[in-house]
């Protein structure tokens, strides 16, 4: 049965890209309504419950954060009208005269409950306590002032909060330790932010309603409802749009994307994302599972080689060819000018497969080895076909590469028990700066300390460590910015991790709508507008 | 009868402990539902807390005995990533896929059984070579094409029907049904037409089959010796003789169209079963997935019983007795 998981979606996609040769429009929801696919369904409408992307980009049209990131995930006063910090202590100022969408005033006694209910959903399989961690104590002191104490000095709170949506103390409150529970909020219970739009229905597997909220504090939201229908299957997701049944779709495939370009009646959004695709180099000792012809040693702990790994590959080509386009060549693991990142790593180094394989030779790899490269089936776009067009060019530099391709659960099972010398893989930094992606992705792993958690490759270097740990109580911005910069030129320098590309997040919809894509790859409605 | 009724209901329970066993065990192999469901930032502590909450720190046999008592009581888990009643998520759906199977299997049948003795009357007429080439034809087209080459034609192209999902439903009892409404059957049409294809193909084939074979039987003769009109030959004698075997195919694919229209229900957005054992199968979500199989093997018992029964009452020969089945 789980073969059919690893079809690849370029064959739906394929018929799809044929339907759009006989384009013809039909049908059209009432004006002012809009109909959004979604490719994932959200798994519950608790905003409190599972912390990822396709509930989160929902939760934030029904609540607003204390804190937003714009479409550039550029922190931004949201509910919080301004914050100031001295040490450990936060002040923020709410905005005055904001109004729940049961017309209930919004208060810090809000703030407080929100807070409080972080730690006691139960069963949460991701929780908002990852973000947390360093908080101590939020309290109201006075209606529109509250106060958070954290262990530390803590610079991240502020970007921490961004998903966090502020729910009302007076309608989520219940008997439950929690207040309203998972499966009361899922009803619409309780389900009561102060969002553009407040939720009306949902049923699940078929649709989500949402319509525009009267109280809304912003400019008056643009569309009466919102209906969401989830559509997993890409082609089917193509169809409904070509078809007129849904005004705006998330994540066409690649391959149709120059099609639907084409098209008259549509328009495609592409915006660059804050998810980097890498390659991991296995750096524990000389045992690795999945390389020979090295007489039993890890070549990957030489920076030569993974220097000349790094070098073999043509990432224009690979953009250009493998992604249709639609992904930006990368130098290090988070685009420039995200917070943190190095401005002279803007981008990617020009192949040279010539001095790659005299770095091999030199050292003592004349003949190259052969190595096996993992990759998810389906967890990122196109993966595979990244995968494979990365062991192509290794195998030209000599390096004979094959791919070993999972469905994501196997994958990560396997990467995760260490059985990858050579591994593809994402991350996106939803926080929008450099320390979650290096505190992740490259600080020596520590279990008790929770660093280095995706560190799967297991590069360790103390000068690079000490940077980003030092910069996790820097309070001063520009201090911290420059400290993670070296950081990551620091790890891009020992080539600790190959980047890859950036990948874009793609949105296609009816011409007359326009819409502002977001860099965290989030499909929030109340970015759309009908343009004029 | 109703011994056999009995030791078919105990033969269900067997096959449903040894299956959930086996999905336990597969899935186990697989992967971790934790590394699919924990955010990327989560780190190893907070993965052990989640798998801690959910019993999956527990060894393999003690998850197992854990649910079995549980299931005992008819209760079969949370799912891990909705938090609902896994049970509760897939009776939530099943309206829509039974609706499906019903529909497109009756559409088959409509469709299959006339063109079917027509092939078998007249095996050499031009209309019966191009029937039985079109059957070819049907099931020989995979599924997905066939969904989305509809989807292009009557959708995208033409415009008359829209492409997916389900549409306006109404309650009958406990059913949440879409046939009722002309929104639902615009929606439901495709689809069902879409799997209905194949089987129908396969129900022309079949009647063809029983058809020139119940032909030159001596009753048949004789009652066309009798003077007999032609449409009550076919209608008494004939089609009550071939209905057998037409019965068991029904009845198979039924349950084949009920447990896996996965392909259909993916293409189409039809928020049924399928589509929900199929996400649930890629995030792991264990209870869902044992909880589906366990109710799909008791429909597919249940189904062949069914089959079983109808026997005896096409067929006065056939006797179902505990002793012999």
């Amino acid at each position: 049965m789980l073969g059919m998981l690893s079809v690849p979606r370029a064959r739906w996609s394929m018929w799809a890209l044929a339907g759009a040769a006989i384009v013809g429009f039909a049908g059209a929801a009432s004006a002012r309504d809009l109909v959004v696919a979604l490719k994932t369904e959200p798994t519950s409408m608790d905003p409190q419950y599972h912390v990822l992307t396709p509930n989160v980009q929902l939760s934030q049209t029904l609540f607003d954060p204390l804190v937003c990131s714009d479409a550039d995930l550029v922190s931004k006063p949201c509910l919080a009208q301004s914050w100031t910090a001295s040490g450990k202590t936060w002040t923020f100022k709410l905005r005055p005269n904001v109004k729940f969408s049961d017309g209930s005033p919004f208060t810090s006694a809000d703030v407080v409950f929100t807070f409080d209910r972080v730690g006691k959903v139960p069963n949460t399989p991701s929780s908002y306590k990852v973000y947390l961690q360093n908080v101590e104590k939020v309290e109201a002191v006075d209606p529109l002032t509250v106060r958070i104490t954290t262990s530390e000095p803590y610079p991240l709170l502020p970007v921490n909060m961004v998903g966090l949506s502020i729910m009302s103390a007076k309608a989520a409150s219940g008997p439950a330790p929690e207040g309203k529970t998972t499966t009361e909020l899922n009803s619409g219970n309780g389900l009561v932010g102060t969002g553009p739009y407040k939720f009306v229905s949902w049923k699940r597997g078929t649709e989500l309603v949402f319509e525009r909220n009267p109280y809304y504090w912003g400019p008056a939201p643009a569309w009466d409802k919102v209906i969401y229908r989830p559509i997993s299957n890409p082609a089917a997701r193509v169809a409904a749009l070509l078809a007129g049944d849904v005004d705006l779709i998330e994540d066409p495939p690649t391959d149709d994307l120059e099609r639907l370009q084409k098209d008259p009646k549509l328009t495609v959004v592409a915006k660059a994302s804050n998810r980097v695709i890498y390659v991991a180099l296995d750096q524990h000792g000389e045992q690795t599972p999945g390389i020979q012809g090295t007489n039993g040693k890890n070549p990957l702990l030489d920076k030569r080689v993974r220097e000349a790994l790094s070098l073999a590959i043509d990432r224009n080509a690979l953009v250009a060819r493998t992604m249709g386009g639609v992904a930006t060549p990368a130098a290090q693991l988070l685009p420039y000018p995200m917070f943190g990142t190095s401005k002279n790593l803007v981008t990617a180094a020009k192949a040279d497969p010539e001095r790659a394989r005299a770095l091999l030779k030199e050292a003592g790899y004349p003949n190259g080895f052969s190595i096996v490269l993992g990759t998810p089936n389906g967890r990122y776009i196109n993966d595979v076909k990244v995968a494979q067009t990365i062991a192509a060019m290794w195998t030209r530099v000599g390096v004979k590469t094959t791919i070993d391709a999972n469905a994501p659960a196997v994958f990560f099972k396997n990467r995760d028990s260490y059985m990858y010398s050579a591994y593809l893989a994402g991350w996106g930094t939803v926080t929008g700066e450099m320390s979650n992606t290096l505190l992740s992705l490259l600080v020596t792993p520590n279990k008790e300390k929770g660093q280095g958690t995706t560190n799967r490759a297991r590069y360790s270097n103390p000068a690079m460590d000490k940077l980003v740990l030092d910069s996790g109580t820097m309070m001063d911005d520009a201090q911290r910015a420059a400290a993670l910069a070296k950081a990551s030129e620091i790890a891009m320098a020992d080539f600790a991790m190959l980047p890859i590309h950036f990948e874009h997040s793609v949105w296609a919809m009816k011409k007359g709508i326009h819409f502002e894509g977001r860099a965290d790859q989030q499909t929030m409605v109340q970015y759309a507008t009908p343009s004029k | 009868m109703l011994a056999y009724i009995i030791r078919r209901i105990l033969q269900a329970l067997l096959v449903m402990a040894v299956m959930s066993g086996l999905v336990f065990v597969g899935l186990y192999v697989v992967g971790d539902p934790v590394a699919m469901m924990a955010s990327a930032e989560a780190t190893d502590l907070e993965r052990d807390a989640i798998r801690a909450s959910f019993g999956l720190d527990k060894p393999l046999w003690q998850q197992y005995a854990i649910f079995m008592s549980h299931a005992l009581r008819l209760d079969f888990g949370k799912s891990f990533l909705t938090g609902q009643s896994a049970m509760g998520l897939i009776l939530e759906r099943m309206p829509a896929t039974l609706e499906l199977a019903c529909v497109s299997l009756l559409l088959a049948i409509v469709v299959g059984v006339p063109l079917g003795i027509w092939a078998g009357l007249k095996p050499q007429a031009l209309s019966t070579r191009g029937i039985m080439t079109g059957s070819i034809l049907g099931f020989s087209l995979p599924n997905f094409w066939v969904g989305l080459m509809l989807i292009m034609v009557f959708a995208v192209y033409l415009g008359w029907l829209p492409a997916g999902g389900r549409g306006a439903t109404r309650m009958i009892g406990p059913l949440d049904l879409s046939v009722l409404t002309l929104d639902g059957w615009s929606r439901l049409l495709l689809p069902a037409c879409t799997i209905a294809l194949a089987k129908a193909a396969l129900i022309i084939r079949i009647t063809r089959a029983a058809t020139r074979e119940a032909l030159p039987m001596d009753y048949i003769k004789f009652a066309r010796a009798k003077g007999l009109a032609w449409s009550r030959i076919l209608r008494v004698h004939l089609l009550k003789n071939i209905m057998i075997p037409i019965v068991t195919v029904c009845g198979l694919e039924l349950g084949q169209v009920v447990a896996f229209a996965v392909v259909t229900e993916t293409i189409f957005a039809w928020p049924g079963m399928g589509k929900l054992l199929l996400d649930s199968i890629i995030t792991l979500d264990r209870p869902v997935v044992v909880a589906y199989l366990i109710l799909i093997v008791f429909f597919l018992v249940m189904l062949n019983l069914a089959v079983d029964i109808l026997y005896t009452v096409l067929d006065p020969r056939v006797r179902l007795q505990g002793a012999k089945a």
